[in-house]
């Protein structure tokens, strides 16, 4: 049942770290974030990590296990053979803060870049009509639990620093979309807004983000590529992008 | 002292959970300035995690359903021990709130007719919960997240600068709630980041930290989860009300042990789930109450019917309020009838089709896949009593959500005691986060009308910045993770879901024992980002709230929602006219008896009065409500 594991874990700080090897217990049905925080309550009473629901619901517990980004929490330790090596690293595309712990407020910044909903003025509350079918599409987008391991495994900004700027990631293409489907949401352009000013042009397809997404949001036939086909017709075809706008306040009674 | 970072603020929300969040939209809207406060990222707390629902009477689902009926569900659910003007307001406004954040971008799960949908739960007469598949805590957090987003980007159209207003502090641990001259002055605390101490003025706080299920073992809550809520506020002088009565969610998962407690949502059962023993035996009709016969079906034609023909057909018994499943299942176990991790098997496998159990129940299938190696649309899952709720909390002033005793304190969500009595139901819980955090906001414009600033004292700064200093400065002490993990043993163990009077009293010995000991409580490591450091803190906070826990049961000598007696396994009508009431008087928590506010005439009259005989002595029956 039990049995000892080898596990690598980074430690360190913005200015400085490296792996340290470390043994641990695991037990049948054991998840990665089981290990670490039993390194944590026996050998290593600082070791940082972060973690919220143990269910793969909140997203905290991101980070890379054998380079790849992962939940921690919904890693089971048997699905690495046996007697291989566990390594445990921070989250590569942000700054470290502490052992596994890394800054994510780029993300934070992004999002206070996305205009919001806009809700039709005369549509008092509770008067909402929507079909199920149309309400799907967007939902699909708001299971996302801001894990932001697409964020992270994204090449354009992953060891682009400079690219950050101008570039919202794969996890605010998603929220794009959504409301950009979202059979009330009143705003317009937003996909141009996407193309112009969030980088969606920058995104050149390589489903890395779809991968890697634990919720299975599927970040790129389902969102980017519809986008950015879509821009493409909207440059060329006004009227098209107002029929689109229209048939969107279907949903209205 | 030289670089303690300060802040000014009207208003200093303590949880970004539902009812943070709501409170601090609502205080903003009236134009006051607040300062969101949380231990872990923002969009993280516990609120994410509720699954089945929200629930309020919109009536789309059965036209019949209305306040009042929602105000019955939840008296009868909480035993006749809430505070009937708590549960009243809820009844009244919940589907407001719902609306509402429709209005801000939520997406419900809908209707034919395309409204919001609306499930079936335990305790709930009608189909009531607003849901989203099984993830409705997610769409509600995200959708508060983003009307503080969307606040703040109105902000900086108007101001240059998003934060103007509200600002979120993530990651940052509130330790002490301050007052002076017997007032809220603010609030002191670190950043976990860093270390780092923040000193807060404000003329009002409002807590709504959440729960404690952390001082449990076997528990659905996150680290969260430490009731530091309910000690902050002990601490600043207010009160708790009826700390025995915690909540045994019924299906925790058993196995494998890391995901032990982890929940299964009641919607399980709500979409038609049903529990057996190893035997195979469908207990559940062995276990109906005798308050509830009328309401349950005792055979299982009629309860299969149900899911068909509500009208005509009693309910289906694994629906019962969640003390209920939680007793019988225990008793199952007990009496040899569990399976091979201790649990019993809920399964939905055989009645609902594969595909729409991936759709009506996605993120459980998930978790059973990914966590446990079962299948749910071909196996029965194993479940066991979990520790989820606390029904007890700060006793509030229901219209306003100000906690009784400190002008310019307020709580709300799950710190908050009263609405739910002694056991709350299902979907009860996100709806009271959007109410009770709503007027919280209010009461603290009201309040901050009349108390415009706030100046704490340098000597309040520094007995603050003492408390956070001394772990580090002790050599060689206790270690907070085994302190914690032996309390966690003597709570499971002696005032879990059956008490008697004896291992209560063991159990308050034990915890003051472990509170001298975490006196001595050593941190290794600096203060940059040291949950051994964090730990020693909640620790502290556990062990005020396992000792109000432990005092208020051993009171309590009746059996009644979340307070199970084996000495005194009856519910007593004695019993219902008494509250208990914590406080702390700077070394342990004292609990005392209060009487329960009467019920007035108008809501008394809206129960069947055979019903209230169940629960009433005779002279309230013949009282007939207060006037
Ligand atoms: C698995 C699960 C499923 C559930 N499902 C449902 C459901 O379907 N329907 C339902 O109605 N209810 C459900 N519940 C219950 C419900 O989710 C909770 O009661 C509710 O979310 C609590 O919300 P809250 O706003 O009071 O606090 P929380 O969401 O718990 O938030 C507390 C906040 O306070 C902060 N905090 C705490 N202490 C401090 C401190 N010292 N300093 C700074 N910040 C602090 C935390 O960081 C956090 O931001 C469920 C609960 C669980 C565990
Ligand atoms: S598909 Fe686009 S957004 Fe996703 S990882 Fe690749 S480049 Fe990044
Ligand atoms: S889209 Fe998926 S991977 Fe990206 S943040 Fe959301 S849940 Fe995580
Ligand atoms: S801890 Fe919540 S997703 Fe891992």
């Amino acid at each position: 049942m039990a049995r000892k594991l080898k596990l690598r874990i980074w430690r360190g700080d913005a200015t400085d770290g490296g792996l340290k090897n470390v043994e641990v217990e695991a037990n049948d049905g054991e998840v990665v974030l089981d290990l670490i925080h039993r390194v944590q309550a026996t050998q290593m009473g600082d070791l940082a990590v972060r973690w919220n629901c143990k269910a793969g619901k909140c997203g905290s517990c991101s980070m890379e296990i054998n380079g790849k980004p992962r939940l921690a929490c919904m890693t089971q330790v048997s699905s690495f053979p046996e007697g291989e090596e566990i390594t445990v690293t921070p989250l590569r595309a942000f700054p470290v803060i502490k052992d596994l712990v890394t800054d994510v407020s780029f993300n934070y910044r992004k999002a206070m870049e996305i205009p919001s909903y806009e809700h039709p003025k005369n549509l008092a509350p509770g008067e909402a009509r929507m079909e199920q079918i149309d309400v799907e599409r967007s939902q699909e987008f708001r299971k996302c639990i801001e894990c932001f391991l697409c964020q992270d495994v994204c090449h354009v900004v992953r060891d682009h620093e400079e690219n950050k700027k101008s570039f919202a990631g794969p996890r605010f293409f998603i929220r794009i979309a959504e409301l950009d489907m979202h059979p009330l949401d009143m705003l317009k352009n937003r996909k141009q807004k996407a193309q112009e000013e969030h980088g969606l042009g920058m995104c050149n397809i390589t489903k890395c983000c779809t991968e890697v997404c634990p919720e299975h949001i599927r970040i790129t036939d389902n969102a980017i590529i519809p986008m950015k086909e879509r821009v493409v017709d909207v440059k060329y075809d006004p009227v098209r992008w107002l029929g689109s706008k229209i048939r969107k306040r279907e949903g209205i009674v | 002292m030289t670089s303690l970072e300060k802040h000014k603020y009207d208003v200093v929300v303590i949880g970004a959970g539902g009812a943070g969040l709501r409170a601090a939209v609502e205080a903003r809207a009236a134009g006051l300035r607040v300062a969101i406060v949380c231990k872990s990222l923002f969009g993280k707390a516990h609120t994410v995690m509720a699954e089945g629902g929200a629930a309020a009477s919109m009536g789309n689902v059965n036209e019949k359903d209305n306040w009042q009926v929602h105000f019955r569900d939840t008296m009868r659910g909480g035993k006749f021990l809430n505070h009937y003007r708590m549960a009243e307001l809820h009844a009244k406004e919940s589907p407001d709130r719902i609306w509402e954040l429709e209005v801000w971008g939520a997406l419900f799960d809908r209707t034919k007719e395309g409204k919001i949908s609306q499930r079936n739960f335990g305790g709930h007469e009608y189909p009531r919960l607003a849901h989203v598949g099984d993830r409705t805590g997610l769409e509600l957090i995200r959708t508060m997240q983003q009307r503080i987003v969307a606040l703040q980007q109105q902000d900086a159209k108007e101001s240059g600068n998003a934060e103007s207003h509200i600002k979120v502090f993530a990651e940052l641990t509130i330790t002490e709630i301050l007052k002076e001259n017997g007032k809220i002055a603010g609030a002191y605390g670190y950043w976990r980041e860093n270390g780092n101490e923040v000193l807060f003025e404000a003329p009002t706080v409002i807590i709504a930290t959440g729960g404690v299920g952390k001082t449990f073992k076997i528990t659905s809550n996150s680290w969260e989860g430490t009731g530091d809520g309910h000690a902050l506020a002990l601490k600043a002088g207010a009160n708790l009300v009826d700390m025995e009565f915690l909540q045994f969610h019924p299906t925790g998962m058993v196995w494998p042990p890391s995901v032990r407690g982890i929940l299964v949502t009641e919607s399980v059962r709500g979409e038609g789930g049903i529990l057996t023993n190893s035997l195979g035996e469908r207990f559940m009709f062995k276990y109906i109450p005798e308050v509830f016969k009328d309401k349950y079906a005792d055979n299982e034609a009629e309860a299969d019917r149900w899911y068909l023909d509500q009208d005509n057909n009693r309910r289906p018994p694994e629906l019962l309020p969640r003390d209920e499943v939680s007793r019988a299942i225990n008793a199952e176990v007990k009496a040899g009838r569990g399976t091979e991790h201790g649990g019993v098997y809920l399964d939905v496998s055989k009645r609902i089709p594969a595909d729409v159990i991936k759709k009506r129940l996605p993120s459980m299938w998930h978790q059973f896949y990914e966590l446990a190696g079962v299948d749910i649309t071909k196996e029965a899952m194993e479940v066991g009593p979990t520790c989820h709720y606390v029904m007890g909390g700060v006793e509030v002033e229901p219209d306003t959500a100000a906690a009784i005793g400190v002008p310019g304190l307020f709580a709300a969500g799950e710190v908050a005691g009263g609405m739910h009595g002694s056991n709350r139901l299902g979907g009860n819980s996100l709806s009271d986060l959007l109410v009770f955090g709503r007027r919280a906001g209010m009461g603290a414009v009201e309040y901050v009308k009349k108390n415009p600033t706030a100046t704490v004292s340098e000597k309040a700064i520094a007995d603050a910045a003492a408390r956070i200093e001394a772990p580090f400065s002790r050599a060689g002490g206790e270690n907070s993770y085994s302190l914690h993990a032996e309390l966690q043993e003597v709570t499971h163990n002696l005032v879990g879901i059956i008490r008697t009077g004896k291992e209560v009293e063991e159990a308050i010995e034990k915890i003051a024992a472990i509170r001298a000991r975490s006196a001595n409580v050593a941190v290794a490591g600096g203060r940059q980002f040291n949950p051994g450091f964090h730990l020693a803190f909640d620790l502290d906070n556990m062990l005020l709230v396992a000792e109000s826990t432990a005092k208020s049961a051993l009171l309590r000598e009746e059996s009644r929602g979340g307070h199970t007696r084996d000495d005194f396994p009856g519910m007593s009508s004695k019993w219902r006219q008494v509250n208990h009431i914590s406080s702390f008087d700077g070394k342990n928590v004292n609990v005392k008896a209060q009487p329960l506010p009467p019920i007035p005439k108008e809501l008394f009259d809206l129960f069947d009065i055979h019903e209230l005989e169940k629960y009433m002595t005779p002279e309230e029956i013949v009282k007939g409500g207060s006037n």
